[in-house]
């Protein structure tokens, strides 16, 4: 049944929803203005608005001092590889906690989530020395092992919820088609799961972007990703909010990008199988 | 070839027996219906069949050779499913040739059948579509298409008509038995329908709680029912069983007329009161409530005027009543 909607609590909706869309992208929003001022500008008080003096000069300063392109392309490695990593491990897993589940693989689907809960500093000291004793320490694939396993849960838990909306009639058919297990997961299973996949796989890059505790941690300069890029402009000599603001922006921007173009694909993903 | 020979075989769930112990000789190019009520493990018998459930206990044998450790695709048969589970991200030509893909057949063969089963079960011009772009008659002539390229030993069907309207069902299953005297190859059908089980069986088995309780051509089992299970669930309407002193009249606990089998007449037999009447034109069904028997159903041939409150006499034809033991075996 439609809810009567009058013109005026139409209004009161648009306005709200606007105001809570702006109070949720204000902070990126003044970062993107900060990173156009002049460094004074930036930390005038007041704060200032549209009368600030627009600059360029946080950028160009930022990219002659630092080596950018080498931050960009460590934390492009790191993302995407622990989260292809990631699905080589969690799709055969997922498979078959869905289609052939034992007695306890609820238990073990809540026990690998509650490892979310446990607070990183928990295993600070023993995944560092792990590191350093075994040469992982400031390494890329130390890093995707890292983030890998920190994001699998989800990763199992996403692409168990997809798997088990697809009917595992299909999947018999397959079998007594002749279909064997990998073909039957290579030709039937994935290609059913895409869009569950697409957006488990999204959501996994942007997880591991946006990760700075491990990757702060557990790198110095070799596999350091934008995340210590960012880190490093907070420097101790004193703050400098311009270009602070700046390295965000440059560090934020590309995952923004490819979060805004995959956005339908996101929502979908997500909202996968709610409606039959 | 498609013999399948069950011996002893079990199935259990946990501490549930779901199938206790069948024997059951399927000949090759047999027709074979498998019909009880839900729950009767009849879905469960054609999966162990077809190697999708493990046995419990006991062998299957296809063709003369143990098949009861072999996985479904090592069988050699091929299976329709309800809910047709045909590949949605696949069009028509790739659901149909992926068993031969499977099976490592050349693309030029894969093609030359896939066309074959297409012009079969008139598909020819559906063969690029997706299944999500087809009717849901279309849908279960590709799963049949999906199923007849493999030219398997045996084919099983899982109550494949249940999910089509009642027109189209009447047509798919004539079409399934045509396919079946044109290919001359074992078939197994799994329905609660006895209808479908009816018209199309060569031999039905009838199942009840997971035991089979009479195996026989459709006649046989419509004329001599073994008991008063498959008394009550083959033929519609179902039989009228009657117990009390008109049974033991006749020297049985139970005795059973079938509503076609009672005439309405105008002295002697049971005296009763029209409950209801339904005119289909060519039938006309009353319900009759009487003092002698209880309700009983009543199909009378043509147009009978009688409507609700009418007072009838109903008498059973001669040597059509069946009689059952006390143990419910007929006697």
């Amino acid at each position: 049944m439609a809810r009567n909607v009058t013109p005026r609590r139409k209004l009161l909706f648009t306005v709200a929803a606007w105001f809570v869309a702006l109070l949720i992208f204000f902070p990126v929003l003044w970062t993107i203005l900060t990173s156009f001022k002049t460094e004074a500008s930036a930390v005038a008080s007041p704060p200032e608005f549209l009368g600030a003096d627009w600059t360029l000069v946080n950028y160009a300063d930022i990219w002659a001092r630092s080596d950018y392109p080498r931050f960009f392309l460590n934390s492009v490695i790191i993302s995407v590889g622990s989260t292809l990593l990631g699905l080589l491990i969690a799709i055969p897993a997922a498979w078959s906690m869905a289609f052939v589940p034992g007695k306890r693989t609820k238990d073990l689907l809540m026990w690998m989530l509650s490892t979310k809960m446990m607070p990183s500093a928990a295993v600070l000291i023993p995944m560092y020395l792990i590191f350093q004793k075994t040469g992982l320490f400031d390494s890329r694939t130390g890093l995707v092992l890292a983030l890998m396993l920190m994001n699998l849960p989800v990763i199992v838990w996403m692409l168990y919820t997809y798997f088990k909306e697809i009917p595992g009639e299909i999947l018999e058919a397959a079998r007594m088609d002749g279909a064997s297990l990998r073909n039957e997961i290579i030709y039937v299973l994935t290609p059913m799961a895409i869009p569950g996949i697409a957006s488990t796989m999204l959501l996994n890059i942007i997880l591991a972007w946006n990760e700075a505790f491990w990757t702060i941690t557990l790198t110095t300069v070799n596999a350091a990703p934008l995340s210590s890029f960012i880190a490093s402009y907070s420097a101790p000599q004193g703050l400098f909010y311009a270009k602070l603001s700046a390295a965000s922006v440059m560090a934020i921007a590309p995952i923004l990008i490819l979060g805004w173009f995959s956005q339908k694909q996101l929502v979908r993903g997500l909202t996968f199988g709610a409606v039959k | 070839m498609g013999k399948i020979v069950l011996k002893s075989v079990c199935k259990s769930f946990g501490p549930v027996d779901v199938i206790p112990s069948i024997d059951l000789t399927i000949e090759n190019g047999e027709f074979v219906v498998f019909v009880g009520p839900s729950g009767c493990g009849k879905s469960t018998l054609l999966r162990l069949i077809a190697g999708l459930e493990d046995t419990t206990s006991g062998t299957i044998d296809i063709d003369g050779k143990d098949a009861t450790a072999l996985p479904p695709a090592k069988r050699g048969l091929a299976m329709v499913f309800q809910s047709y589970a045909l590949y949605p991200h696949m069009t028509v030509r790739n659901n149909i040739q992926f068993p031969l893909k499977m099976a490592g057949m050349d693309l030029a063969e894969q093609t030359r059948r896939a066309d074959a089963a297409a012009k079969v079960l008139n598909l020819t011009s559906y063969m690029e579509r997706k299944p999500g772009q087809l009717s849901g008659g279309q849908r279960q002539r590709v799963a049949i298409g999906r199923a007849i390229v493999r030219e398997p030993a045996a084919f099983l069907f899982d109550e494949p008509l249940s999910n089509l309207d009642a027109a189209l069902r009447v047509n798919m299953r004539q079409e399934i038995t045509e396919l079946h005297q044109s290919l001359k190859t074992t078939m197994i059908y799994v329905t609660h329908d006895q209808v479908e089980a009816m018209t199309m069986a060569d031999k039905i088995v009838v199942l009840n709680a997971g035991n089979i309780e009479q195996v026989g051509s459709p006649l046989q089992l419509y004329n001599h029912p073994a008991n008063t299970f498959v008394a009550g669930f083959i033929g519609s309407p179902k039989m009228n069983l009657i117990t009390g002193p008109e049974a033991e009249k006749l020297g049985a606990t139970t005795i059973g007329v079938r509503p076609e089998h009672l005439d309405v007449v105008s002295v002697g037999g049971w005296a009763g009161v029209v409950g209801l009447s339904e005119h289909l034109g060519s039938d006309t069904f009353l319900k009759v409530t009487t003092e002698a028997v209880g309700t009983i159903n009543v199909r009378a041939g043509g147009e009978v005027m009688l409507r609700h409150g009418d007072s009838v006499r109903l008498q059973p034809q001669v040597g059509k009543v069946h009689r059952f033991g006390p143990d419910g075996l007929a006697i």
